[in-house]
């Protein structure tokens, strides 16, 4: 019985902390959400370019011979020139010109933007898996008292989990307090309003992508310590969609709600479904999870409500 | 000048219904068919360039009507009922697994008795196969009735990953092979083998007729125009009296059908040995893309975007070649996403509404030319 429950804690634990990586990328879609209402699938393919960047880079640098904590400084800080690179090229040549189109044919948009990043990331970074060691990776035994074996729980997911608490208390800060926190708010709500008070929404629009591409770059180096920099990273970034349903388009605390529930739903769903209806279940039980929940709930847990008018 | 209807007086309803009204348009696609029926066989018989070999027909002619049918499959659902799905590629492959157990005849153990029947020929298992495909899209166009676009795009996107997942770990499917890949039957038509390459592309060709005739049908009568109602705004179509369900329920049902066929003939005629990975959510994105770049809401725009896209990466691959530019398997491979990405934003920047957009601003010019106005 007790060992049956120390393992029910470790794999809800495991799951929990793999949902907060989750979390991370959703965190990128919905700050493009909220404040230009464009669904960003991009996402995760930024998610890869910051990665790729990040541990070219550091290898490049540590391979000349830098200090390794310099280089790691060096390394952060090309890969958020990147990130902002490529906020201003998506700014200036996609949405600039796409202004006032419908939701659908921005989405479809980011598809294509997607396919660029992919692209080009691969071209100019290579397409290998690279491993990233900036967080330990070996694993923590807690409660060895009270549970047989204790519990396990692996360093780099704690490491994900404090600095997910940290991004978010940081943006929580830079929405409500800064000057442009307080614009972006104002966008989001009416664009047109807040045009007509001094707001450049270009300008908004460029700020959004880069605070959403260094949201994507701590994600990579999250993602990238745990699993190595590679092409399926984009892949994992996907299953930040169904997070998003569970936890509203449109709402902070939704994304990382959301993240906490797909990650603990589809560990314990592998663990105790898994063996009888064959494993793998971790590859489709986020979406199903997800259609479930927009049949309940459509606007998700956290969401506004949808009101449409004619 | 020579392209415009002055003069074609119609003088019964059904000349003044007919699909193509222009008599120079019916007369172009004859021309097109006739090509397609005689002409292509009749070039590859005497093998006169491009279809020295069997490359032409193999790696593109085949490809392409059948891409074409799946394009057309998810025109009906994106393009003209307006809901976005991301999961064609799971109804291609229940098109194509089906059609394969109904091939291979279907043994279900239900403990008192046992389901079991015989294998079809192959015309019967592909419309059974279909009709499954169609039977899952219903199953899972009923979240469209509360949600709509991006979301649903996630609720078909549970159906893609639900269904790779599937038909990779329940091995009834596979006929207990162990590999997971499994080939299909013979292709035997009543007591007609197709087996040669340009047999398989009239096969295709005769599917891909019918169906896109069809489809043509459909989306200019009453349900079409429900569809395209509920389109452009459901709330409004509603208050028209047209039922939701019924109009969404049928897209999905009908778009479902004909991307199960596109999926039973990319198994059985193009691949004709397959694994669960000739379906998965990369094939999806590739056929949303044929309808996004050929025109949304358009038939005629789903060839264009099918041969777009599929061209796309040969000619990439072999242009470099041509010019003797040394480039690596893996940057053509990257640099056909960049194009097809900058492809796709350029074109919504400046034509929204894809290639079949500006095929009909070309016609429109073409009936005024050479007067400016």
């Amino acid at each position: 019985m007790i060992i049956a429950f120390g393992q029910f804690l470790e794999v809800l634990v495991s799951g929990l902390l793999a949902g907060v990586l989750y979390s991370l990328v959703a965190l990128g879609f919905v700050l493009i959400f909220k404040a230009s209402g464009v669904f960003n699938f991009a996402q995760g393919a930024m998610v890869l370019l910051a990665g790729l960047a990040l541990v070219r880079s550091l290898d490049f640098l540590v391979a000349n011979g830098l200090p390794f904590w310099a280089a790691i400084i060096a390394a952060l800080l090309f890969a958020a020139l990147i990130m902002a690179i490529t906020a201003f090229l998506v700014e200036r040549f996609v949405l600039g010109p796409l202004i006032n189109q419908d939701g659908l044919t921005l989405f479809m948009s980011t598809i294509g933007v997607t396919f660029i990043i992919e692209g080009g990331a691969q071209m100019l970074f290579g397409s290998d898996v690279y491993p990233l060691r900036l967080f330990p990776s070996d694993a923590w035994f807690l409660f060895e008292g009270s549970f047989p074996g204790g519990l396990l729980v692996s360093k780099i997911d704690v490491w994900g989990g404090m600095i997910a608490a940290v991004l978010v208390v940081g943006l929580a800060v830079f929405f409500q307090q800064t000057k442009t926190g307080r614009a972006l708010r104002a966008v989001a709500d009416d664009h047109a309003a807040a045009q007509s008070v001094g707001i450049s929404l270009n300008w908004i629009w460029f700020i959004v992508w880069l605070v959403a591409g260094l949201v994507a770059l701590v994600a990579a180096t999250v993602w990238g310590t745990k699993l190595g920099v590679q092409f399926s990273i984009v892949f994992l970034a996907l299953k930040a969609l169904p997070v998003l349903i569970i936890g509203g388009f449109t709402s902070v605390p939704g994304a990382i709600v959301g993240g906490l529930i797909v990650g603990a739903g589809e560990k314990l769903a592998e663990a105790y479904l898994g063996p009888f209806i064959g494993g793998g279940i971790e590859y489709w039980f986020a979406y199903v999870l997800a259609l479930v929940v927009l049949m309940a709930r459509p606007q998700g847990l956290f969401g506004e409500r949808i009101i449409e008018r004619i | 000048m020579f392209y415009r209807e002055t003069g074609q007086f119609k003088t019964s309803y059904a000349a003044d219904m007919q699909i193509f009204p222009i008599r120079q348009d019916r007369i172009a696609l004859w021309v097109v068919l006739a090509i397609a029926f005689l002409g292509i066989p009749l070039l590859d018989q005497l093998q006169v360039w491009p279809f020295g070999g069997e490359y032409m027909l193999r790696a593109i002619l085949i490809p392409f009507l059948i891409l074409s049918l799946a394009a057309i499959g998810l025109n009906i659902l994106t393009g003209y009922c307006g809901q976005l799905s991301l999961g064609s590629g799971a109804f291609m492959a229940i098109g194509a697994y089906s059609a394969y157990k109904f091939g291979t005849g279907v043994h279900i153990p239900l403990g008192l008795f046992n389901l079991s029947i015989p294998p079809l020929p192959v015309l019967p298992s592909i419309l059974l196969g279909a009709l499954m495909s169609a039977f899952v899209g219903i199953l899972f166009g009923i979240p469209s009735l509360r949600i709509k676009g991006l979301y649903l795009a996630v609720a078909t996107l549970a159906a893609q990953f639900f269904f790779d997942w599937v038909f990779i770990r329940v091995k009834w499917f596979t006929n207990y092979n162990s590999s997971g890949s499994v080939s299909a039957p013979d292709l035997n038509f009543f007591g007609y083998v197709v087996n040669t390459p340009i047999d398989r592309y009239l096969l295709c060709l005769v599917f891909v007729s019918i169906f896109a005739l069809l489809a043509k049908n459909l989306v200019r009568g009453n349900i079409g125009r429900q569809w395209m109602a509920t389109r452009d705004m459901d709330i409004a179509a509603e208050l028209m009296g047209i039922r939701p369900l019924y109009a969404k329920l049928t897209a999905f049902a009908i778009s479902s059908f004909i991307m199960g066929v596109a999926g039973a003939l990319w198994a059985f005629v193009y691949l004709g040995a397959w694994e669960p990975l000739a379906f998965s959510i990369d094939r999806s994105f590739q056929i949303l893309f044929m309808v996004i770049i050929g025109g949304l809401g358009s038939i005629l725009g789903s060839f264009l975007g099918a041969a777009f896209i599929l061209v796309l990466p040969i000619a990439l691959d072999q242009v470099p070649h041509a010019l003797g530019v040394p480039i690596s398997v893996e940057t053509v491979s990257h640099l056909v996403f960049i194009v097809t990405g900058t492809l796709i934003c350029w074109l919504l920047i400046v034509e929204p509404r894809g290639f079949a957009r500006l095929w009909l601003t070309g016609k429109e010019k073409l009936r005024l030319w050479p007067y400016p106005y």
